[in-house]
């Protein structure tokens, strides 16, 4: 099966600052894949990088198998941060942009969705709420029968009734069309939730990549009496520690058991995960850390 | 995708039309009515219609309105085109369908562009053929009040024949490069208005004289042809800075480029001798000094007559280049084609452009 | 027809606590034999969790025995975990209120009489193991 997204070397660069910087990917197709990061870390850039809003400064990424850009735009689906409509333009007249630009629009699917969301279709989009501006876009882009459907951070400005209802509505699709989802967060709790596949970008590199099962089952916090963390053994790689007087608390990734009984051996929630990844140095302040992971 | 120009096209598309329709609907109305009375007699033709305040207002209105609309078109038309995309953001929505932004832009510019060909082309042919009269009596000759211009004159050409379609074509380009370059729709707007315009007045001045080689004529300066003196100086002793001669003999209508005084070697003359203050008729109480003094009609005083005789006998004469009347349509033609050029050059210059990174 | 709820504060997997939901169903009643669950589209347009989360507990519960899943038409219970033991369930409920009410008066609070429950059950547990 085709990488939903592969990314190799991939950089871009604005003025002087790097945006995006390094970033290999290898994300399979049939995933919920949850993009984090702060603000500003680069997940806007890589995001429009895949749909050829912007063209890589070093390195390439491709989409479903073909490098991205304006050959593989029939094939994505995008909602772009901010969920942009036209103001001016009726729900009808958007299902008639997206009819009359789209070869594989699907009319019943689109007017079907938009029916049972109460929406009317005469009303302009510029009198929608937030949330039903967000199932517009949603539905602009499902519509289209794309196999790939990436979301720039869409439910950043919704409320909560109207962000679950996004959700749900995306999950439903994403079972019905067997939709592969790229999605950008700050809400781990929904990444939780919706997403089989997590990447954390900070600082414009990504800090780790891979199936969120496997995460989970591969990252442990450690509790025991007070003890340098370059002490423990290679197969247990550091992601964060904390000291005080007497006790030390580590946060590793091992495949392996962790045999020393000394320690007290805690799973970590995807919260936990994210969170430690998010609060590493920059990568020029870790030694020998290799800074890209990338888990089956 | 045409659905779609249409669709976000239709509200200016039918406020020009409109405005568009509704003098067309006038020149139409009272455009026979003129043809009828010139046929009947030429003679005080324009005089006669003079009558008929709706004839002046038509005249200054359909002048006024063909040189409005390649401005209008290219700030209202072209500038928000790409421009208001980009500030409203929707352009992250519509290049991230199933069309690249070229083909957008292809459809966008041919749609928009002929629609703004056929208005403006419209507009500018029903104008050229209500006042067909008009300029036709103007080119014998005949002027009264507000019809005193022959069309291949400055203020009349840019409002007749197919020139303005060249001007619209170019505003409405120049806006939409202008509008992908600046991202702000009233900032685009406001410097194609600004830029359409300053073109619109700098054309008649550096580019259609050049469009054809003019006609040189080279005329002696008699008592009888003189049309003026400019002067310059104290009272008493004023200096001759030019002189002025009417060219006869090539017909009315015709467009004068240039006229300057040689001397028997073409030397260009800068400033003329002392003696052809002679050649100032004397008006009733002496002469006034600075400034043009017309003298149509010279008086008969045998000084003015031995400097007008002194001035042929030294080789002193008018070399003046013009186009004739005749030169109308070619000169139309001509101004067309390098403003459809212009034209399609900016659309290439954006359709490149267009192409780069715009998140 | 059950509904399932997650609860994002348990610590426990969603897939798991989909597992569980259906074993507690099974085991009070409200799930029978030939009963239909949920399909994954209603599941996923429910709670908003991903399909492969609903997919991956069905199957677990499959590999039990307890459901089997016909492609097309769903997936349907094929045998029931009830608690035969229903019946002991009145008295021990009421032996249960009187130990609770003896704790009580010994000065117990609720987080005591909670330690001392799980220590003793887990004890036992393993005990049973061994």
């Amino acid at each position: 099966m085709t990488a939903a997204l592969q990314a190799q070397g991939l950089g871009k660069k604005y003025g002087r600052r790097w945006a995006l910087t390094d970033c290999t990917l290898d994300v399979p197709a049939g995933r919920v894949v949850g993009l984090v990061g702060p603000n500003g870390a680069g997940k806007s850039t890589l995001l429009n990088l895949a749909v050829g809003m912007l063209t890589p400064t070093t390195g390439s990424i491709e989409v479903l198998g073909s490098p991205a850009g304006s050959s593989q735009l029939a094939r994505i689906g995008f909602v772009a941060q901010d969920t942009p409509t036209y103001a001016r333009l009726s729900i009808a007249d958007h299902l008639k942009l997206g009819a009359s630009l789209n070869p594989a629009w699907d009319k019943t699917l689109a007017t079907d969705r938009i029916e049972s969301l109460g929406l009317n279709p005469k009303q302009r989009a510029g009198r929608l709420s937030g949330g039903q501006r967000a199932q517009l876009a949603l539905t602009l882009g499902i519509a289209k029968r794309p196999e790939l459907l990436i979301l720039d951070e869409p439910v950043a400005a919704l409320d909560p009734l109207a962000r679950r209802e996004f959700l749900q509505d995306l999950m439903e699709a994403v079972a019905e069309h067997e939709l592969s989802v790229v999605l950008s967060s700050h809400l781990v709790s929904d990444v939780e939730r919706s997403c089989d596949y997590l990447v954390v970008l900070v600082d414009s590199r990504v800090q780790i990549a891979g199936d969120i099962d496997t995460l989970l089952a591969t990252h442990y916090r450690l509790v025991g009496p007070r003890r340098d963390e370059k002490s423990l053994p290679h197969n247990q790689h550091v992601i964060a520690a904390s000291h005080t007087d007497r006790q030390s608390t580590v946060l590793i990734r091992t495949d392996e058991p962790i045999l020393d009984p000394a320690w007290t051996v805690t799973q970590l929630t995807l919260e936990d995960v994210v969170l430690a990844y998010m609060g590493r140095s920059s990568p020029s302040k870790q030694n020998d850390r290799p800074v890209l992971e990338v888990q089956r | 995708m045409m659905w779609l120009t249409w669709r976000q096209f239709r509200l200016q598309a039918l406020v020009i039309g409109a405005a568009v329709a509704l003098i067309v609907v006038f020149l139409l109305a009272t455009g026979p009515g003129l043809q009828d009375e010139y046929q009947l007699a030429h003679e005080g033709f324009l005089s006669r219609i003079s009558f008929d305040q709706i004839n002046e207002y038509l005249y200054i209105v359909g002048q006024a309105a063909v040189y409005a609309a390649p401005p209008v078109i290219g700030a209202f038309w072209g500038a928000p085109l790409i421009a208001r995309e980009l500030e409203m953001g929707t352009h992250r929505l519509v290049w991230t369908q199933s069309i690249s932004r070229t083909r957008w832009l292809v459809t966008k510019l041919l749609c928009t562009g002929l629609a703004a060909i056929a208005l403006t082309g419209l507009l500018s042919l029903a104008v050229t053929w209500w006042a067909d009269p008009i300029d036709d009596a103007l080119n014998h000759g005949d002027f009264n009040g507000v019809f005193n211009l022959p069309r291949l004159l400055p203020p009349v050409f840019g409002a007749r024949g197919v020139a303005p379609i060249g001007y619209a074509a170019f505003a409405f380009a120049l806006g939409v490069a202008v509008g992908l370059v600046t991202r702000r729709s009233v900032v685009a707007i406001a410097i194609t208005l600004a830029a359409v315009i300053a073109i619109q007045i700098a054309t008649p001045m550096f580019l259609r004289p050049h469009l054809m080689t003019p006609l040189q004529a080279s005329v002696i300066v008699t008592a009888e042809n003189m049309r003026g003196l400019q002067l310059s100086g104290p009272e008493t002793n004023p200096e001759v800075m030019r002189i002025e001669a009417r060219l006869e003999g090539v017909g009315e209508g015709f467009w004068k480029i240039s006229e300057n005084t040689v001397n028997a070697a073409g030397q260009v003359q800068k400033t003329l001798p002392d003696w052809v203050v002679n050649c100032i008729p004397p008006p009733p109480g002496g002469p006034t000094g600075e400034g043009k003094i017309q003298a149509k009609t010279a008086q008969v005083s045998p000084t003015v007559t031995a400097c007008f005789q002194r001035l042929a006998d030294e080789g002193y004469r008018q070399q003046i280049s013009y186009h004739p009347a005749s030169r109308f349509w070619d000169l139309q033609w001509r101004e067309t084609g390098v403003f459809l050029i212009l034209a399609l050059a900016l659309s290439g210059f954006s359709l490149w452009r267009i192409r780069r990174d715009l998140t | 027809m059950i509904e399932f709820h997650l609860d994002g504060r348990s610590g426990v997997s969603p897939y798991q606590q989909i597992v569980q939901q259906v074993r507690n169903a099974l085991r009070l009643g409200l799930l029978r034999e030939g009963d239909q669950l949920p399909t994954v589209k209603d599941v996923v347009a429910q709670l908003a969790i991903n399909p492969n989360t609903v997919l991956k507990a069905y199957r677990e519960l499959e590999h039990e025995g307890l459901v089997s899943a016909r492609p097309g038409r769903g997936t349907f219970v094929t045998r029931t975990l009830t608690d035969h033991s229903l019946a002991a369930h009145g008295p021990l409920r009421h032996d249960l209120q009187r130990w609770l009410t003896k704790a009580r008066k010994a000065g117990l609070d609720d987080e005591s009489i909670e330690a001392l429950f799980m220590t003793t059950f887990r004890t036992a547990a393993q005990e049973d193991i061994a």
